[in-house]
C-alpha cells in the first residue's frame, strides 16, 4: 500500500538544498520526499504559507530516570496545565516537564518531528526506552553519561586506551544510545566519594582514579571520533553557572582544538567574574571562538523567564541551585556511572544573575556567524520549557520587540553586555530554519532529516506565515509525519509511532571480558541483565557511523 | 522422563530487592531449585504451580477467554466511575495497559502504593529526595540506618546483597567498614545486624527525627526529649555526630515509619533530615518497598500521567488527589461502580467499609490464584504469573528497571495480554481509533 501526497503553493525554507523561500511543489510518497508523484495524489494547498522540514532538537531533557523524577516532584506543575485526551490522541499533563505523551505531542504541536535526550545514565536506558515507547510521533534518541564512569577511570588510568574505546562502543550498543554525553567531568564522581566535593580545574584529580578532567575529555573526544559516531562527544562542561567560567570553558575547547566537539546549553558556561563574586557576560569571547573554530558545535541553552525545572547529571550543581532556590531539592546517585539533581526554578526579569544569563543567550545567537554551528536549545526545561521556542524565535526575529523585552529586564544586567550596542540582528526565516532544524540535523549526522530533499524522511511543517512570529512558530497549520498528516489546521487528525534512533559503533567483543569482572565485582545488576534487549526498541533505525 | 533446564540470572519479584542472580533449575512446570535465593525467593519459585482453573469465569460460571474479555469491556463501558487497582505484582507492560484503559474510559487508577509508601510519595512532592542506587550504597555507604523495617525478614538480601556485608570499592572489608543502625518501636531481628538499636515509643517518630534535624542545625533539643521519644539525647547527639562525620551514609525507611502515626508528616522529616546533612557530608535516603514491581507501577503512572498513584481522568485528563482518589477511601465512600483489580486482593486485606462496597458491584479480576477478590468477582481472569512464566520489565525498589526471563511457559494468557485485549474491545465499544491497532 502506498501512500502520496502532494503540498502545493508552499514557500519553501530549505537550507541544506539552499532553497529559500521559493515556491515549490514537495512530494511524498511512503513517508520519504520523492521527485513526483502522480497528478491525482492527494494535495495541500499551503498558499500563503511556509514550508519547513520539522523540527530538529538537539539537547533537551524528555524521558528517562531524572525525568520521571521531575514530573513526580511536581503535581503542582502538572495541575494548572492539562492536557486533555482527543479522539485520536492519549490524555497526559504538561507544565515544565510534561507526561510523555504530551511531550510527545506538544513537540508535534510545534512541528519538531526530531528530540534528543542529552543524559540518561547507562543503567537508565531501559526506563528510558520504556518513555520513549509512549512518546508519540517525535523520532527520538539519547545520549549516554560517561564522564563519570568508574570503569572508564580504571582503563583511562592504567593507559588501557584500546580497551577504553572498545567499553565506550559497548555501552553505547548495549544502551541503543546515540552518542555519548560528558556533564562535568571528574565532579560528579568527586561529588559522592568527596562529601559533596566537586572539581573547579580542569587538572584537579579524581582522588581515588588519578584522573583530571583535562584526560577525560581528551580520551571521550577522541574515542567518540574514532568510533564515528553520528554526533561527536557532547560535552556539558564543568563549573556551569558559576561567574569566570569562561576559562574553563575556553580551556576545555582548547584541549580538544582541531576535533570534532559539541558543547551544550553553551549560555550557561560564558560567564566572567570570580567564583562568589558578580556575574559578568563573555558571550561575545565565547561566541568568538566558535565562530574561528569549524570543528566546534554548540546549542545555545537560552534561558527564558518563568517556570523551569532545572534536571541535570551535574549533582553537585543541583546542590548549588537548592542552595540559591530553597527549593525542594532531588539528588539521585547511579552506581559508578553517574548522578542527578533536579530543582524547581523560577527566572525572573528582575533578577540581575536571570537577565544576565537570558542576554547572554541573546548575546550569542546575534554575534554567532555560523548558524550551522550555534543551534537553537533552551536546554529543555533547564533554560526554559520547548513551549518557549517560538517566543525565542521571535526575539531573534524581530528588533523591536526584542528591544521592547531588553528594556523590561534588569537594566544593571544588561549594562554588562553588548545587547544594545548597535546588537540590531534580526534572523531570517532562512537561518531560523537553520538553527532549528537544518542546522540540529546536520550536526546529529541525521542525512534524512532536516530538509526536504529526495530521499529525505518526509516530516514537514506548513506554518502559516504572520508578523508576530512568535504566533506563527507556536500554530503550525500542518504536521506531516512520516508522510503521514498528523496535524491539520492545528487539530490532530491522527497519532504515529515515532523511531527510536540509535547507533551502533564496531568494537571487539573480547572487551566484555574486561567489563564482565567490573560488573560482578561491584554493580548490582547482573552482567547478563545489563544490556537492553531488542525488545525494547521497537520501532528504530540505526544511524551509520561516519567512516561506515 | 521431564527434561531439566536451568536459567540463570532469572529474577525473583518477590519483594522489592528483585534480585537478579537467581539460578533456576527447572524440570517440566516444576522450579526444583532457586539457587541464590533467600527462603522467602525459594519458596516463591519452587512452590509455584499451575492452577488448574478455567481461564475465565463470568459470574462463576466457566467462559472462554473472549467472552470474559466481552464481559469486562462491556462493565467497563457501561459505568460511571470505575476503578482500576492493584498493579504492583505485575509487569510495566501490563501497568501501561490498564492506564491506557483508565484513560480511555474516565476511570480512577490507584496503586498498592496508596497503602504503604503513598506517605513516601506525597513527602517526595513536599520536600525532594536524596537518592541512590543500591550500588552506591554497597560500594560507598559506611553509615547504614534502617527506620521502621524489618529486613531480615521482609528483605532477607537487602543486608547480603546491598547494604550491610558487601564487600565494596570504597568500602573494601564490607561489614567491617560500615556502621549499622536500626531504628524502630521493637527489637526485631534485624536488630542482630545493628551495631547500633534506637528504640523509639510507638507513634513518636517524627519527634526524634525532628529533635534530630534540631540537633543537626545546631539548635538545642531538651532533655525531655527521652520520656517524650524514649530515646535519651545522647543517643540522639552520638547518632547526629556519626551521620555529620561519616563519608557516605543512607537512611532507609519502611512501613513503620510511612503507615503509622505522622504517615507523610514522618517520610517528610525524614527526607529533611537527609537534606539538611547534605551540608556536612554525602547522604541519601531510600524507601524500602515492598511489592516486586510497586516501584513500577509508580514510574508508569508518572511518566504516563504526571503523578505516581491516586489518578483520576474523568475529566478527559489525569488529575492527583491522594485521599479523594485512593481507592481505600473512594470505595469506602461507597463511590465507585465498577472496579478492575489486577494482581492485588482488596477483597481480603481493605477496610470493611471498603470491601462492603466493593461486594456491591461489578469486579473485574486478574489474578494467577483464586483469591477473596477473585471470589467476589463477576468476571475473574485467570492469568500467568510474572518472573516465573512471564516476561516484562520489572523495577527495583531504587528504580532500576530489570528484564524477566521466565522459566517455563504458562497455559495462561499474560496480564499484559489480557489487559490488552479488553482495551481493544473497549476501544471498538467506544469507536475510538487505535494507532496501528496496537500502540499506546
Ligand atoms: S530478597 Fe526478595 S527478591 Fe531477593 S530472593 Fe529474597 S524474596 Fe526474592
Ligand atoms: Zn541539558
Amino acid at each position: 500500500m502506498s501512500s502520496t501526497l502532494r503540498i502545493v503553493n508552499g514557500k519553501v525554507y530549505d537550507p541544506i538544498n539552499g532553497v529559500d523561500g521559493e515556491i515549490r511543489d514537495i512530494c511524498i510518497k511512503d513517508g520519504k520526499i520523492v521527485e513526483d508523484v502522480p497528478s491525482d495524489a492527494p494535495r495541500i494547498d499551503a498558499k500563503g504559507m511556509v514550508v519547513m522540514p520539522g523540527g530538529v532538537d538537539i539537547h533537551c531533557h524528555i524521558a528517562g530516570p531524572k525525568v520521571n523524577l521531575a514530573r513526580k516532584l511536581q503535581p503542582e506543575d502538572h495541575r494548572f496545565d492539562v492536557h486533555p485526551r482527543t479522539r485520536f490522541t492519549r490524555s497526559g499533563s504538561g507544565g515544565t516537564v510534561p507526561s510523555t505523551f504530551a511531550t510527545g505531542y506538544r513537540y508535534a504541536l510545534l512541528g519538531y518531528t526530531t528530540a534528543m535526550d542529552a543524559a540518561v545514565p547507562p543503567m537508565g536506558a531501559r526506563h528510558t526506552l520504556e518513555e520513549f515507547h509512549d512518546t508519540p510521533i517525535i523520532d527520538k534518541g539519547f545520549y549516554i553519561i560517561l564522564g563519570n564512569n568508574l570503569l572508564l577511570y580504571q582503563l583511562l588510568k592504567e593507559g588501557r586506551y584500546r580497551e577504553l574505546r572498545d567499553a565506550v562502543a559497548w555501552w553505547v550498543n548495549a544502551t541503543k544510545a546515540f552518542t555519548i554525553k560528558l556533564v562535568n567531568p571528574g565532579g560528579v564522581e568527586v561529588w559522592k566519594e568527596r562529601r559533596n566535593a566537586n572539581v573547579t580545574n580542569l587538572d584537579d584529580k579524581v582522588d581515588a582514579f588519578d584522573v583530571t578532567p583535562r584526560q577525560i575529555i581528551e580520551a571521550l573526544v577522541n574515542v567518540a571520533n574514532e568510533l564515528g559516531l553520528p554526533h561527536p562527544a557532547h560535552i556539558h562542561c564543568n563549573n556551569l553557572g558559576i561567574p569566570g567560567n569562561y576559562k574553563i570553558t575556553l580551556e576545555t575547547m582548547r584541549t580538544v582544538e582541531g576535533r570534532r566537539v559539541h558543547f551544550a546549553h553553551i549560555q550557561f558556561h560564558c560567564y566572567g567574574g570570580e567564583p562568589g563574586g558578580k556575574m559578568t557576560s563573555k558571550a561575545p569571547e565565547i561566541a568568538e571562538y566558535i565562530n574561528k573554530h569549524p570543528e566546534v558545535s554548540a546549542d545555545v541553552g537560552q534561558v527564558m523567564f518563568g517556570k523551569a525545572t532545572t534536571m541535570t547529571g551535574d549533582a553537585p550543581l543541583g546542590w548549588m541551585l537548592r542552595r540559591i532556590s530553597g527549593n525542594k531539592w532531588v539528588n539521585a546517585d547511579v552506581e559508578h556511572e553517574g548522578g542527578c539533581g533536579i530543582v524547581p526554578f523560577v527566572y525572573k526579569e528582575r533578577n540581575y544573575v536571570h537577565a544576565l544569563q537570558w542576554a547572554a543567550g541573546l548575546e550569542l545567537f546575534l554575534l554567532s556567524e555560523d548558524p550551522w554551528r550555534l543551534v537553537l536549545s533552551t536546554d529543555h526545561p533547564n533554560g526554559g520549557s520547548f513551549l518557549s521556542y517560538p517566543r525565542l524565535i521571535r526575539l531573534l526575529m524581530d528588533r523591536e520587540f526584542r528591544n521592547e523585552q531588553i528594556r523590561k529586564v534588569n537594566q544593571r544586567a544588561i549594562r554588562q553586555t553588548v545587547l544594545l550596542d548597535n546588537l540590531d540582528r534580526e534572523y531570517t526565516l532562512y537561518e531560523i530554519a537553520i538553527i532549528t532544524r537544518a542546522g540540529p540535523a546536520k550536526l546529529l549526522g541525521l542525512k534524512n532529516k532536516g530538509h526536504l530533499g529526495v530521499g529525505a524522511d518526509a516530516d514537514i511543517t506548513i506554518y502559516t506565515e504572520d508578523e508576530d512570529k512568535e504566533k506563527m512558530f507556536s500554530t503550525p497549520r500542518y504536521v506531516i509525519k512520516d508522510g503521514k498528516v498528523i496535524i491539520k489546521e492545528g487539530e490532530f487528525c491522527a497519532d504515529h509511532e515515532g523511531r527510536l534512533l540509535h547507533s551502533a559503533p564496531e568494537y571487539d567483543r573480547e572487551i566484555e571480558e574486561v567489563i564482565r569482572p567490573f560488573f560482578e565485582q561491584y554493580y548490582t545488576v547482573q552482567f547478563a541483565n545489563y544490556p537492553v534487549p531488542e525488545n525494547y526498541l521497537h520501532n528504530h533505525e540505526v544511524v551509520p557511523t561516519r567512516q561506515s | 522422563m521431564t527434561d531439566v533446564r536451568v536459567v540463570e540470572n532469572a529474577t525473583c519479584t518477590f519483594c522489592g530487592c528483585v534480585c537478579d542472580d537467581i539460578i533456576l533449575t527447572v524440570e517440566g512446570d516444576r522450579i526444583t531449585q532457586a539457587k541464590n535465593a533467600c527462603t522467602l525467593g525459594k519458596a516463591w519459585f519452587t512452590e509455584h504451580t499451575i492452577e488448574d482453573r478455567p481461564v475465565a469465569l463470568v459470574d462463576g460460571r466457566e467462559a472462554a477467554l473472549q467472552e470474559a474479555v466481552e464481559a469486562a469491556a462491556r462493565i467497563l463501558v457501561e459505568s460511571r466511575f470505575p476503578v482500576i487497582y492493584g498493579l504492583s505484582d505485575t509487569t510495566c507492560e501490563a501497568q501501561r495497559e490498564a492506564v491506557a484503559i483508565a484513560d480511555y474510559i474516565g476511570a480512577n487508577i490507584d496503586t498498592t502504593t496508596s497503602v504503604c509508601h503513598g506517605p513516601s510519595g506525597i513527602a517526595f512532592q513536599g520536600v525532594g529526595e536524596s537518592t541512590a542506587t543500591l550500588g552506591e550504597i554497597k560500594n560507598r555507604a559506611d553509615l547504614v540506618i534502617y527506620w521502621g523495617g524489618n529486613p531480615a525478614e521482609a528483605h532477607p538480601r537487602h543486608f547480603t546483597r546491598y547494604s550491610v556485608t558487601p564487600k565494596g570499592m570504597f568500602v573494601p572489608r564490607g561489614r567491617k567498614d560500615r556502621t549499622v543502625v536500626l531504628v524502630d518501636v521493637r527489637r526485631t531481628p534485624s536488630a542482630r545486624a545493628a551495631d547500633i538499636f534506637i528504640q523509639v515509643k510507638p507513634g513518636k517518630d517524627f519527634e526524634v527525627l525532628w529533635a534530630l534535624r534540631a540537633l543537626v542545625k545546631g539548635r538545642p533539643v531538651p532533655s525531655f526529649i527521652e520520656e517524650e521519644t524514649g530515646v535519651p539525647l545522647a543517643t540522639l547527639q552520638d547518632l547526629v555526630e556519626r551521620m555529620k562525620n561519616c563519608r557516605y551514609g543512607v537512611l532507609f525507611f519502611g512501613m513503620g515509619l510511612t503507615m503509622t502515626r505522622g504517615r507523610h508528616f514522618n517520610s517528610g522529616a525524614l527526607l529533611a533530615l537527609v537534606t539538611d546533612l547534605n551540608e556536612y557530608t554525602h547522604f541519601v535516603a531510600k524507601p524500602v518497598r515492598g511489592h516486586g514491581n510497586v516501584t513500577g507501577a509508580d514510574n508508569v503512572l508518572s511518566w504516563q500521567t504526571g503523578f505516581p498513584f491516586a489518578v483520576n481522568f474523568s475529566r478527559g485528563f489525569p488529575r492527583f488527589n491522594p485521599g479523594e482518589f485512593t481507592t481505600v477511601d473512594l470505595l469506602a465512600r461507597g463511590e465507585a461502580d465498577a472496579a478492575l483489580i489486577i494482581a492485588s486482593d482488596p477483597a481480603s486485606n481493605f477496610p470493611r467499609p471498603a470491601i462492603e462496597h466493593l461486594r456491591r458491584i461489578p469486579v473485574i479480576a486478574l489474578d494467577p490464584k483464586p483469591t477473596y477478590t477473585t471470589d467476589i468477582a463477576k468476571v475473574a481472569f485467570t492469568t500467568a504469573t510474572y518472573g516465573i512464566n512471564v516476561a516484562g520489565t520489572v523495577y527495583r525498589m531504587d528504580d532500576v528497571p530489570i528484564y524477566l526471563r521466565p522459566a517455563f511457559p504458562s497455559p495462561y494468557p499474560s496480564d499484559e495480554e489480557v489487559l490488552r485485549a479488553i482495551k481493544v474491545r473497549v476501544c471498538e465499544l467506544l469507536d475510538i481509533p487505535l494507532p496501528n491497532g496496537k500502540h499506546h
